[in-house]
């Protein structure tokens, strides 16, 4: 996505944009929504200024936000200025007005769940987040009754001033604001049959905690055979055609955060399952090197371990889901 | 230019009727490929056409493309039924997906056993009027406008009008708590490329009856 302030020049006095091509394009310029300027020195996460250019546009700015001050305007950030709430990314063009909002706070279960695939794509994307854990009855209905659970279901995310639920539209919006769904239509539609795919093989896997032992050695047989004959195979080969390190346009992307997610987990159910997928392999090692990868896949970072029995319990309770589940 | 979008599924609504729908409300004329026998699917999968060996399969802008919802996702963005930005993109997402849940419901209840039939069609009419009916009463109530989201018609507004007339089919006074759901189903009806399709003739498939449940259940070797 491309801002349209990229090469603008902006008319301070009259809030207009001109052209302004001695602007970094790493910068962000901010304009708030009241057309009061504001001067936001850190940019969304996706894009970090590089220093000497961050200290060259503060004196570029100085002029035009030493005019801006002489007509009238509050400082930067101050509540003459409109408090600066709202921020375009000059590079990717998107409104932040979440920057002061904070950071996205996830409201789930102590646990993996549906609430993982977030957590992971949070993670790639190098965004920090707060988590709400539930573990009673009390604290679920309490939401209930808040009315932030659009369907009465979580996962729940707060960010950028929307309860977001349906995991699949929080991913899908995660993935867009930090440029991980792809450069056009085209490529997002690869990476949403992708993703579709790993995820509903991750989804064998979703209710694998809540079965009887019995049904548990059948479900860990489904899952292998689904993984090494259905979805591997496909990723092995998208690999090995295009012979790029990504799946899709050369670019890192949801799609290979998504996919490192499902081969872990069903390395867990079976260690050796990515034997005879050589490109899996090599995509395995590459992604998890990802500096914001490879940290979330270190102790002590908020990915949640494999789900025991005092998860099952906590949902159980917190749901009142005190039915057998079925494998699929 | 690569011509119609060409449509592979079985000759009933399922998981392709919302792709139907969709195609047909943003006015796109579609060609159908109907699978009826196992040899048939097994063939596309032989020839590699179909990605992880499921349908529904749409070959679309010199794509086979797979997995319902990527291809939902495609042709609302392509035909501009998808919002104006980000934001309200997550709406429609939220919106849309909720509704799934509910018409996969409504989807999987010809293939139930006979004795959960009535079992399942009491918990679709209670997560119709207590989950997901009232949410979008409520969305048309507070804003006051002819579509859900961002004052334009969007996918949110057909899938919405798909899983009304899914569920009035089987319970036909469950909107009588929802008089917003009520208006907002005669509009939608009379939008021009909607209405066309609800006439009989065009591509909109019938509700499912034992003859499309068998045929499905064969080729899956289901029975």
């Amino acid at each position: 996505m491309v801002s349209k302030y990229e090469g603008q020049k902006i008319d301070f006095i009259n809030r207009r944009i001109i052209s302004s091509s001695y602007f970094c394009p790493k910068h962000v310029f901010s304009k708030t929504s009241t057309s009061t300027l504001t001067f936001f020195q850190d940019p969304c996460s996706s894009h970090r200024p590089l220093r000497f250019m961050q200290i060259t546009a503060v004196l570029l700015a100085a002029v035009p936000l030493g005019t801006a001050w002489r007509a009238g305007w509050g400082r930067p950030g101050s509540a003459q200025a409109g408090g600066g709430r709202h921020f375009a990314c000059w590079r990717c063009g998107n409104w932040k007005s979440e920057v002061m909002a904070g950071k996205p706070k996830l409201y789930y279960f102590d646990g993996r769940g549906k609430m993982e695939s977030i957590r992971w794509l949070l993670a790639a994307a190098g965004v920090e987040f707060e988590e709400k854990f539930l573990e009673t009855r009390e604290q679920y209905e309490k939401l209930l009754q808040s009315g932030s659970l659009l369907f009465q279901q979580v996962p729940l995310v707060e960010i950028d001033g929307m309860k977001m639920v349906q995991t699949r539209a929080i991913l899908n919006y995660i993935a867009a604001k930090y440029n991980l769904y792809g450069k056009d239509l085209k490529e997002r539609a690869l990476i949403d049959m992708y993703v579709g795919g790993t995820e509903d093989l991750m989804g064998f896997i979703l209710m694998f905690p809540f079965l009887s032992a019995e049904d548990k050695e059948k479900q860990r047989a489904v899952i292998v055979q689904k993984a090494t004959s259905r979805y591997f195979p496909v990723y092995e080969k998208v690999l090995k055609d295009h012979g790029q390190d990504f799946l899709v346009g050369n670019s890192f992307s949801w799609a290979d955060v998504h996919l490192l997610e499902a081969i872990l987990m069903v390395e867990e159910k079976k260690s050796d399952v990515l034997s005879s997928f050589p490109q899996l392999q090599a995509f395995k090692r590459r992604i998890s090197s990802i500096p914001t990868i490879k940290k979330f896949l270190e102790p002590g970072s908020q990915r949640k371990p494999v789900p025991d029995d005092k998860y099952v319990e906590t949902v159980r309770r917190v749901l009142r889901m005190y039915y057998d589940i079925k494998a699929n | 230019m690569a011509g119609k979008p060409k449509l592979y599924y079985f000759d009933g609504r399922g998981k392709m009727e919302s792709i139907r729908w969709l195609l047909a409300a943003a006015g796109v004329e579609f060609e159908e490929k109907f699978v009826e026998t196992k040899e048939q699917l097994e063939k596309l999968v032989k020839d590699g056409d179909l990605l992880f060996h499921q349908l529904p399969m749409v070959e679309i802008d010199g794509m086979k493309m797979v997995q319902t919802r990527a291809i939902l996702s495609y042709i609302a963005g392509k035909y501009n039924l998808y919002g104006k930005d980000l934001k309200e993109r997550a709406l429609i997402d939220m919106y849309v997906e909720g509704i799934t849940d509910l018409m996969q419901m409504v989807m999987m209840l010809p293939f139930s056993p006979a004795e959960a039939k009535a079992k399942n069609l009491a918990s679709i009419e209670e997560k119709a009027t207590k989950r997901y009916f009232p949410v979008f009463e409520k969305v048309l109530k507070q804003h006051g406008q002819d579509f859900l989201v961002g004052n334009r018609f969007s996918w949110a507004d057909v899938q919405l009008l798909e899983v009304i007339l899914a569920v009035e089919e089987k319970i036909p006074a469950v909107l009588s708590g929802f008089p917003q759901l009520q208006a907002f189903k005669t509009k939608m009806s009379n939008v021009p490329t909607i209405k066309k399709f609800l006439q009989p003739g065009s591509a909109r498939k019938p509700p499912p009856d034992d003859n499309y449940v068998a045929t499905v259940m064969s080729i899956f070797n289901l029975n």
